[in-house]
């Protein structure tokens, strides 16, 4: 099996192993763009993982975009239609820290309660809607929540949409996981 | 006195700093609302009210708006690290809260209020305590907050961001007695914690120092800003001159009565509860008198 067959297309679901001399990683300016960046090379077909940083580019609230870097072109050509360029493209030379992938629910009765990671949705099982956001610490959870309490899961905006930050992105992965359960 | 240096989810909320008014359900400063539903906003309404019983002045506020992008915290950022001094003397406390995590800035900050006379009590909670951690100066700080899951994410000497906490740190029942042990020997806790959670703990160095379990109600956890008002009530106790440890105790003890007087579904919106904290605090400070008499009879 080539590298290429790895990361492109549906096929490559049989293994997640790639060498670290293999990988490179997209750096943005927000996680927001990391977000838009990571669905537009979904979309291409591309296998790509949201890491988070190596600690010389940590500034505070980071993700990163892990690829093959034998793609390098391609999906900067992608990136680059989107309109969506990444401020730098680097190696990995060391393990990359992993995001949180564990959820945890907690059913009230009429209400149920996902996280993720740092950051909680819960929401009226019979209405689906949103009733309250807690938990995490960047400046868009007052945000998220502002927008999003009230709502029907349907009609919410999705985090992703309007988040900006690693806690945003935590929410989003509550978001999803209460979508699937409701 | 108590500073409190914040964000407001509304991108055109200008930079503004001064002294605080509650109107109905939004906070008021320099002509400026925002509606207290979590987030800043709730830590300071809970100080705003806190204060009101222990006699102190409204905090004095610097605001900002920002909506994650981090452009409104580093021009808050930016004028703290030039001019902390504005604060003047009076300011006994400072608490830190909704800003976006970015280590150099939180750097240039905290190293110019190391600078002042007399440096004030540092508190921080939320994305600056994350950026206090990360930057290995969290022991520069005289309280930090977090709850269970943050507690886990300071005792994670990798983690730069709770999102990252390792797994066998999150998920293989490491308890917080632990996870405090933990945090303090990576030199990544503050002097003291209140860790918010069932219990609450407050701890230091040397260990557990009290925990505040009762009363119990389930669904704080789910109500966006619970932790908030914890903070602001500790933090506006301790810009009262109450040492630290006592003050995270009584805030805890609060929090907790204030949610029950509030009667909480986790549908409940954080001001329901902070309405219900001047008789919960006045509740919490007459018996907190009557046990030391009773220690010094």
């Amino acid at each position: 099996m080539s590298i290429l067959s790895f990361f492109k297309g549906k096929g490559s679901k049989d293994s997640q192993r790639a060498d670290t001399q293999d990988r490179g990683i997209l750096v943005f300016e927000h996680t927001s763009e990391v977000i838009r960046a990571e669905t537009v090379i979904k979309d291409a077909g591309w296998r790509v993982r949201v890491m988070g940083p190596p600690p010389e580019i940590r500034t505070g609230c980071d993700l990163v975009i892990e690829f093959p870097l034998i793609e390098e072109l391609n999906i900067l050509r992608i990136l680059e239609a989107a309109g969506t360029r990444p401020l730098q493209v680097v190696p990995v030379t060391s393990p990359l820290l992993q995001p949180v992938d564990i959820f945890q629910t907690k059913d009230y009765g009429q209400h149920l309660m996902v996280r993720a990671a740092n950051m909680k949705l819960t929401v009226d099982k019979e209405t689906l809607t949103v009733v309250n956001v807690s938990g995490g610490g960047c400046p868009d959870v007052p945000y998220l929540a502002q927008e999003m309490v009230g709502k029907t899961l349907a009609d919410a905006p999705a985090p992703e949409s309007i988040g900006h930050t690693l806690c945003g992105y935590a929410l989003q992965l509550a978001y999803e996981e209460m979508r699937r359960r409701c | 006195m108590l500073a409190v240096v914040g964000t407001v989810p509304d991108r055109d909320f200008p930079l503004v700093i001064g002294r605080v008014a509650l109107e109905g359900d939004a906070i008021c400063i320099e002509g400026n609302r925002a509606p207290v539903n979590r987030g800043t906003p709730a830590l300071v309404a809970a100080a705003f009210k806190a204060g009101e019983v222990l006699g102190q002045p409204p905090p004095l506020v610097y605001l900002v708006g920002d909506i994650g992008l981090g452009d409104g915290s580093r021009r808050l950022y930016a004028h703290l690290s030039r001019s902390p001094g504005e604060m003047g003397d009076d300011v006994g406390a400072i608490a830190f809260h909704y800003l976006q995590p970015d280590v150099d800035w939180h750097n240039k900050v905290l190293f110019a209020i190391q600078e002042l006379t007399r440096p004030p009590v540092l508190i921080a909670d939320a994305g600056f305590m994350y950026a206090a951690k990360m930057s290995g100066e969290a022991a520069a700080y005289d309280l930090f907050t977090p709850d269970v899951g943050e507690l886990a994410f300071l005792a994670d000497e990798e983690a730069p961001h709770p999102f990252y906490t390792r797994g066998f740190i999150l998920h293989e029942g490491m308890k917080a007695p632990e996870l405090i042990e933990r945090a303090y020997r990576h030199e990544n806790a503050a002097a003291c914690l209140l860790v918010k959670g069932q219990p609450d703990v407050i701890a230091d160095r040397e260990g557990i120092y009290a925990t505040v379990e009762l009363p119990v109600e389930e669904a704080m956890e789910a109500i966006g800003g619970t932790g908030d008002t914890v903070t602001g009530m500790v933090a506006a106790m301790i810009g009262a001159g109450i040492p630290v440890k006592d003050a995270a105790v009584l805030a805890a003890r609060t929090n907790r009565l204030a949610g029950y007087l509030a009667r909480p579904t986790p549908a409940t919106q954080v001001m329901e509860i902070i309405a219900q904290i001047p008789s919960a605090l006045e509740q919490v400070l007459k018996e907190h008198r009557s046990s030391q008499e009773c220690r010094h009879a």
